[in-house]
């Protein structure tokens, strides 16, 4: 059975245990504990076929047709190393959030577990049709189920009108996205009527033409990946979604649009312009910069992850835009080292927001509460998700030895290594660029200490949360198997390059695995042992080791005499859960810092007040940049349109007759 | 014929390219750091420093290259702008009693992140330039070119009337510097004419400073907008 | 590599890491006296932090009714980050064993994540002053780390190479040139330096007056052993600083090979330069005044634009070498 037929199949078992779930959405223990384990079982093998296919197969794509879909038009479908390595993706992080969620969803809570199983794996089911389709037309049949699916998801809990406000601008965001990527088939097919990516890729436009399709196609997956001004729906949709929900939105299918961006811009268009490139690194700096500004002043745990998830999109995009100068000026050693950081931070960034954002529906359940202000204290409740978490907050600051650091030290090598382009400025622009990185990635330490410290450490700042529990079995599965991602990911980055290089191979037809090889497997060098080497493997048993033999030499040498006592805090003697620092008081020196980033409204009680209230709301300033005047023109738009309604049929007949005579002059001139 | 002509020369200085970049480096940090400096005292004596650096690349130049009437703009400039104008100045202040902190229209972070920019054009607008000079300083004129436009960004971005005549004063540093490392400076008549027209400047800004004080008790520049507006 | 380049490699890390180990404390002694006598003070015993240090190892630890686990486990996950920070930079040979393991912004990492571990801890027991000091340390953490990074950077393009035993053999066994461009990185250098180990402009390290601390806000709770532990690591945190500082600015007198009389020379080399630096540390410390927390990151601003500039200067004067 061939990778392709195996993976289509996987698709159409996710749909039929779906299928299945919404038949009998009133057996639970049916529904939680064997559809949604089958379904990770499912994903697991659409990870190792994927993978299989990615080491194994070399060069020639398996390409498919399925009798479906419009007359002369079949399902094209067809797996690539492209398509392989983002399905493998898929499958990987699939599995720990279907474990997840079978232990996740409740009777009682938003729709039945059974709808949500239909939903949940037509999600699946549709992100494996969008990385296998090979023709425009199932792509976006795909692509929309995909966003329709999620859209149903994420308003799973649609009693309430913030999540149902926040469903509606996802949707919104999304059909405006599809349009792009809509008009910008068209343009690459420029006339021929031929959708099938084959058909693009041999009569593929150039110049402007070429230029428009990935502007249109930038705009579309922008929108879908939450680049920089079409990022609003994230910090809505990923909240008001159950977690790990969130945690596969935020996972898995913002990578899909990372792949329809890559898929147009490296095989579909011929020829990449420099330009494109600049523009995507300037757009993902900005987004990146952008992103974890506002997540250090969040106060909602989800919405925190949800910009920390913009941030690292950000730095996926300046990756990629990099590669893209590089290919563009036909460096492609250089442009497959950046793309390679992309990708790793992609697969990277996979596992370690999904584990974050099902740590927090893990909160949720114990405790009801997504506000940091309410939170705190629960690695003594939970300390199951608490040290999870911890290794998904120090992957995601980017430090050593997880994996968030590995892509991060591959992105920063790829930036400071350029030899000299021919363009003044952006030789110059470059090291800058690394600057606004190692920022990015130092501020993403502030967003993280902020949350793991403000939810999991301290004293509890709410009494209820002394009855918080830990998470159960299923739950604590799916939270290990990220981790353990998270750690291995991190430890043996070479065997991840490896099977990046058929990747980059295709993309930009070279890769560095020969070049990385020549060290042994522990010892990560890209280019040269001299130039820049790592190995997180000896990093971590390093730190492991002389932590243990410092801990065992302390005890020996001394003692391991202690006592407990009361915090000592300069002798203050009335401690409670209110004299720490809140979720706000935390990312106050950001507010300070960065204050024209931000619209900051604050309540200042004043002496009189009986009960004194003090509340900062931190805002979006784009909301009212662009968002509020584009609102503010359409409505005007729509006036002026709707002066044409005037209720009189003379009127409308009018309106028939000139339009009819226009035509005619118009055709017969 | 020159009459500098008996000064010394040393064509085989070594390291001298270096050192003038060295000098040239100093010269960017000095004026990023008066663009960064929110005391007046501290300001003027960054302005001297700056000049003496000038003082000493233009004398390296001098040595180096053997181009003697460069000894004359060394003079002009330690007697000028390392003695002369920062003794003025610190007069000048003493007098208006005006050492508090320097009020900036922006914050700082924000200017040296506009001036970051400045270096940045300025470096490349000078890449052409320094192609065709044939002097071993050539690399340094976006430096200079640097130096100017950070002296500009700080005239703008200072509400108070000193640090603007300072931020004018580091501008014609630039300027020196820039011809120094173009074509070995200007001809001697031209650099005498210059100086002359910034101690003439300095002069009637001094003496401006008086009127502006004793007519609005400050010497924020806000306040002649304000009468601006008024009439 | 042959087995006897590898087991002196192997011992001249040892070594390292043992040096670090055993002068980290004296190096803090050394600044404080110092500090004293160019205050006028009656200096404090030379040797008074190996003193401390023991104390606090004998004493009990006293631990707050609610710290977690995590509060116990990151003392001496912070200690080992700053040990193997101070064993990762080449003080005395560029040969060192670890060395191809991680570069210097795994360095940067290893600084950071030891940092995250104590604003973690600081925020652990839940007190006013922890999370006080976790929030300004994270602060000036972010400011501080990309500032770093970018000194490092500029020398790693003048070098060509992030590898720290490559900077720092270049750096050294380069015929003389002058880098214009590292005069600008080494005052962004000593400026980050000074934020990141709780120096006078920044914050003082003998301060007891609550509101102003910020390393020792963090580290309130703690006592005994775990006390000593991170006061240990934060010395070798200045020592390690210290010997960055050196090998980057002025590396002359690194031994290029293993053998004992090139290391020892290096040894003497690297006393005398520590020397130096610390009293030019104490020096600086008794030249300024603390600045209010929110000048801080104008302060680590400038260093970080400075450090940018570095690289730009590089590119224009030094490119084609």
């Amino acid at each position: 059975m061939s990778p392709l037929a195996l993976i289509l199949l996987a698709c159409l078992v996710w749909l039929a245990i779906g299928l299945l779930g919404a038949t009998f959405s009133r057996r639970f223990v049916f529904v939680t504990r064997v559809l949604f384990p089958a379904g990770a079982l499912v994903a697991a093998t659409v990870a190792l076929t994927a993978l299989l296919a990615l080491l194994t197969q070399g060069d020639t794509p398996h390409t498919a047709m399925l009798p479906l879909g419009l007359p002369g038009l079949p399902f094209h479908l067809r797996l690539d190393a492209l398509s392989a390595f983002f399905l493998c993706l898929l499958g990987a992080v699939a599995a720990g959030i279907s474990l997840y969620a079978a232990g996740y969803f409740r009777r009682g809570q938003g729709s039945t577990p059974g709808l949500q199983c239909l939903l949940y794996h037509l999600f699946l089911a549709s992100m494996g049709g969008v990385l296998l389709a090979d023709d425009a037309y199932f792509f976006m049949v795909a692509w929309e189920s995909m966003a329709l699916s999620s859209y149903f998801l994420v308003t799973s809990d649609h009693r309430i009108a913030e999540i149902r406000r926040a469903g509606f601008l996802y949707l919104i965001v999304a059909h405006v996205g599809a349009i792009g990527i809509l008009l910008s088939f068209g343009a690459m097919s420029g006339g021929t009527g031929d959708y099938t990516f084959d058909g693009i890729r041999t009569n593929a436009p150039e110049g402007w033409l070429a230029s428009a399709a990935f502007l249109l196609a930038l705009g579309g997956f922008g929108a879908k990946a939450g680049l920089l001004p079409l990022h609003v729906w994230l910090p809505e949709a990923h909240p008001a979604a159950p977690s790990p929900v969130s945690a596969m939105m935020s996972g898995v299918m913002l990578k899909t649009a990372i792949y329809g961006l890559l898929r147009v811009t490296f095989d579909l268009l011929p020829e990449q312009q420099w330009w494109w490139g600049a523009l995507l690194l300037g757009l993902g700096l900005a987004t990146a910069l952008f992103g974890v500004v506002f997540s250090t002043v969040q106060s909602d745990m989800k919405r925190l992850l949800a910009y920390s998830s913009i941030e690292n999109i950000g730095l996926i995009f300046a990756g990629i835009g990099l590669s893209l100068v590089f290919a563009a000026n036909s460096m492609p050693l250089l442009a497959a080292l950046a793309l390679t950081a992309a990708l790793y931070h992609c697969l990277n960034h996979a596992f370690f927001k999904s584990l974050l954002f099902l740590a927090t529906g893990s909160v949720l359940h114990a405790t009801g509460q997504r506000n940091l202000g309410r939170l705190g204290g629960l690695i003594h409740r939970m300390p199951w998700v608490a040290w999870l978490a911890l290794l998904g907050v120090v992957a995601s600051a980017g430090l050593p030895p997880l994996n968030g650091f590995v892509s991060e030290w591959l992105l920063l090598q790829s930036f400071l290594f350029t030899p000299q382009l021919p363009h003044g400025y952006l030789n110059m622009l470059l090291p800058v660029a690394a600057g606004a990185i190692a920022l990015t990635a130092a501020l993403a330490g502030f967003a993280m200490v902020k949350f793991f410290g403000v939810v999991f450490l301290g004293q509890p700042r709410e009494e209820h949360l002394a009855k918080a529990h830990d998470a159960g079995r299923m739950e604590r599965l799916g939270l290990i198997w990220l981790a353990a991602g998270c750690v291995l990911l991190g430890v043996l980055p070479n065997f991840v390059i490896a099977a990046l290089d058929p990747v980059t191979n295709f993309l930009v037809g070279a890769g560095f695995a020969p070049a990385a090889d020549k060290g042994s497997w522990l010892l990560l060098a890209p280019i040269s042992e001299e130039r820049a080497s790592y190995s997180g493997a000896i990093f971590l048993g390093g730190l492991l080791a002389f932590t243990l033999a410092l801990f065992f030499v302390v005890r020996a040498v001394f003692h391991g005499r202690l006592r407990r006592a009361d915090a000592w805090d300069c002798g203050f003697p009335l401690l409670s859960g209110r004299t720490q620092d809140t979720a706000e008081g935390f990312g106050q020196p950001i507010r300070q810092v960065f204050a024209p980033f931000f619209r900051i409204t604050r309540e200042h009680p004043s002496p009189f007040d009986k009960e004194p209230h003090y509340r900062i709301v931190v805002d979006d300033p784009l909301w009212h940049w662009l968002y509020l005047p584009l609102a503010w023109l359409v409505d005007l738009g729509t006036r002026v349109v709707g002066k044409l309604q005037r209720g009189r049929i003379a009127i409308y007949l009018l309106y028939s007759f000139v339009t009819l005579l226009a035509l005619l002059v118009f055709t017969t001139r | 014929m020159n009459p500098l002509a008996w000064l010394p020369t040393l064509p085989g200085l070594p390291f001298a390219g270096q050192l003038i970049n060295l000098c040239a480096a100093i010269m960017l940090l000095l004026a990023f750091a008066m663009l960064a400096q929110r005391r007046i005292v501290t300001l003027i004596n960054l302005f001297a420093l700056q000049g003496a650096v000038l003082c000493l690349s233009t004398a390296i130049v001098a040595l180096s290259t053997g181009q003697s009437h460069l000894w004359g703009s060394a003079l002009i400039t330690l007697l000028l702008k390392v003695i002369l104008l920062p003794w003025i100045l610190h007069r000048l202040v003493h007098k208006l009693s005006v050492k508090w902190d320097v009020e900036t229209l922006f914050n700082i972070p924000t200017t040296m992140l506009v001036g970051i920019g400045l270096v940045i054009i300025a470096f490349n607008v000078a890449q052409p330039i320094s192609e065709f000079a044939g002097t071993i300083t050539r690399a340094t004129i976006g430096i200079a070119l640097a130096c100017v436009m950070l002296a500009f960004l700080m005239m703008i971005t200072r509400s108070k009337a000193v640090p603007q005549v300072v931020g004018f004063m580091s501008m014609e540093n630039g300027l020196f510097f820039a011809a120094t490392s173009a074509t070995y400076g200007m001809p001697m008549v031209i650099e005498l004419g210059v100086a002359l027209d910034v101690l003439v400047g300095m002069v009637v800004f001094g003496v401006f400073f008086f009127q502006i004080r004793e007519k609005f008790d400050s010497l924020d520049i806000r306040h002649l907008e304000e009468k601006t507006k008024q009439e | 590599m042959s087995l006897y380049a590898f087991a002196t490699q192997l011992l001249t890390q040892l070594l390292e890491l043992l040096i670090a180990l055993a002068l980290a404390p004296l190096l803090g002694g050394w600044v404080n006296v110092c500090r004293a006598r160019l205050q006028k003070r009656c200096p404090p015993p030379l040797l008074l932090p190996y003193h401390n240090l023991l104390k606090l190892f004998r004493k009990d630890v006293l631990l707050a009714h609610n710290a977690s686990s995590l509060f116990r486990v990151a003392p001496y996950l912070i200690f080992s980050c700053m040990a193997l920070a101070a064993a990762l930079v080449p003080t005395l040979s560029t040969e060192l064993l670890f060395a191809p393991a991680a570069d210097a912004i795994a360095l940067v990492g290893l600084f950071a994540l030891a940092r995250v571990f104590i604003a973690l801890a600081g925020m652990d027991v839940g007190t006013a002053f922890g999370s006080l000091g976790a929030r300004r340390e994270m602060l000036i953490g972010f400011l501080a780390e990309p500032a770093l990074l970018m000194v490092f950077f500029t020398a790693s393009i003048i070098s060509g190479s992030t590898s720290l035993a490559t900077i720092v053999g270049t750096l050294a066994h380069h015929e003389f040139a002058i880098y214009p461009s590292l005069a600008f990185a080494g005052v962004a250098f000593t400026m980050v330096s000074l934020a990141e180990n709780g120096r006078v402009p920044v914050d003082n390290p003998t301060t007891h007056l609550e509101l102003t601390m910020i390393h020792e806000a963090m580290i309130l709770e703690y006592s005994g052993r775990h006390l000593a532990l991170i006061e240990w690591a934060a010395s070798l945190k200045l020592f390690a600083y210290s010997c960055l500082g050196i090998a980057l600015f002025f590396p002359f007198g690194i031994a290029e090979s293993t053998g004992p009389g090139a290391l020892a020379v290096a040894g003497v080399f690297l006393v005398g330069k520590l020397a130096v630096g610390g009293f030019v540390l104490a020096l600086i410390e008794t030249l300024n005044a603390k600045m209010r927390v929110f000048r801080t990151p104008e302060f680590l601003g400038t260093a970080f634009l400075l450090a940018v500039l570095a690289i730009l200067v590089h590119l224009l004067l030094e490119g084609g070498r």
